[in-house]
């Protein structure tokens, strides 16, 4: 979708602010706030992609607002609420609905240790053929989906260069709406600097993303 | 030191949460916890491993075995997710590792212009101006002027390469070693590896 969280390429969003000797959270809530976001993915009621979706649907000026653990506090409530994991009154209430059965959550202390060090991942195996090898030139298709996309609007209608292929990997665009893995292959594309901004851009060098096979065409 | 006593007033991009969300993540994890969709124990144990156990010195040791072995140089660039591993780091949010390497005439930069992904087994938990919409709209467009903003200015003559991480593989800077080097064992060159070397806003420097 092309919302703010699309930012590539803005400009009016201010300056880059390190932090000297940041520390790791803020405040005690951002760290509960990470901590439940991933024990409650555990549920396998969503996947990475719809958690990332559900904050990208978080309306445009209150995305430029919030803080980072906001957006995912509030990305996780919308989450739980939409799969009927609470409701908006318990939630208000901050008491469970007495009718609602007392669950046994589907990750404990061991269980946080297998989430954090296992083998993930979204490599699958396909047995479709590579649409592109390295070297080929590409073309970032100007599409404009609707739902969750890693293709980034700077980079569309611009022409790249297959520089890896990184096999095939779960699909963001069907699996964040809950349609399926559907593995497509993966590539990692290097878009010229003058390519993506114009000849004025004042600097040498190149931009590379990871790029769907849905997203590109041949150029 | 008055700096450090103004730091809250200082306004960020990314603002300073409402107080309310103190009160509104407790009610919510009491919730989830009363209702058994979550157990205490285990959000316990992701906090203290993201505080103690997965963090940047993870990467500095990486980066420090890369210059200080050939070989395992040569691996990392070619398949990193095996040559982390090798150094037993690994997991979620680095399922599927790719390093670059700068040299004089090559520098790189890595952000997520999407959301904030970020090669958490060796650098941990990414900083909040990673994370920000400043660094995020303009290190693909501006990547000079965002890297003078860290103090870091490059030769002209130096090609930029911005790697704009929106897909589940995540990348790791493999920066310069300092010169005047020679001879340090892999601990003390990991002292010289900053975070922010590995992911390209600043150089690996002899300190």
């Amino acid at each position: 979708m092309n919302g703010v969280h699309d930012m590539g390429g803005m400009a009016g969003l201010g300056p880059v602010a390190p932090e000297p000797d940041e520390p790791l959270f803020h405040a005690p809530w951002e760290a509960r706030a990470l901590a439940l976001t991933l024990a409650t993915a555990a549920w396998r009621r969503w996947n990475l992609d719809a958690s990332r979706h559900e904050r990208e649907l978080i309306p445009g000026p209150d995305y430029l607002r919030m803080s980072y653990y906001e957006r995912w506090t509030e990305g996780l409530i919308a989450l739980l609420t939409k799969r009927g994991l609470i409701t908006a009154e318990e939630l208000a209430s901050g008491r469970p609905d007495p009718d609602t059965l007392k669950a046994t959550p589907p990750m404990d202390a061991e269980a946080a240790r297998a989430m954090i060090f296992g083998v993930g991942g979204t490599l699958r195996a396909s047995d479709a053929p590579p649409g592109f090898a390295v070297g080929d030139q590409v073309r970032a298709r100007n599409i404009h989906p609707a739902g969750h996309t890693r293709l980034p609007r700077y980079a569309r209608g611009r022409r790249g260069q297959i520089t890896r292929d990184h096999g095939p990997h779960v699909f963001p665009d069907t699996n964040a709406p809950g349609k399926g893995e559907q593995p497509k292959r993966l590539y990692q594309v290097r878009f010229e600097a003058d390519e993506l901004w114009g000849e004025a851009v004042g600097w040498r060098g190149a931009v590379h993303i990871d790029l769907w096979e849905p997203y590109l065409e041949p150029a | 030191m008055p700096h450090d006593a103004e730091h809250h007033d200082h306004h960020h991009e990314d603002q300073e949460p409402p107080s309310d969300m103190t009160l509104r993540v407790k009610a919510l994890e009491s919730l989830l916890v009363e209702k058994g969709l979550v157990d205490p124990a285990a959000l316990d144990v992701i906090i203290e491993t993201y505080v103690h156990d997965v963090g940047p010195r993870n990467g500095a040791r990486v980066v420090a075995h890369a210059w200080s072995d050939p070989a395992y140089r040569a691996r990392l660039l070619t398949d990193a997710t095996a040559a982390i591993a090798e150094l037993g780091y690994g997991g979620r949010q680095g399922e599927h590792m790719v390093a670059v390497e700068n040299t004089p005439e090559v520098h790189n930069l890595v952000v997520c212009t999407l959301c904030s992904c970020y090669p958490w087994p060796v650098l941990g938990l990414p900083p909040t101006w990673y994370k920000s919409a400043p660094y995020r709209s303009r290190a693909v467009i501006d990547p000079r002027g965002v890297l003078a903003e860290f103090g870091l200015a490059l030769g002209e003559d130096v090609e930029i390469r911005v790697w704009d991480s929106t897909a589940e593989i995540r990348y790791l800077v493999l920066p310069e070693r300092p010169a005047g080097t020679e001879g340090l064992d892999e601990a003390a060159l990991a002292e010289m590896v900053s975070r922010d070397s590995m992911i390209g806003v600043a150089k690996a420097a002899n300190r």
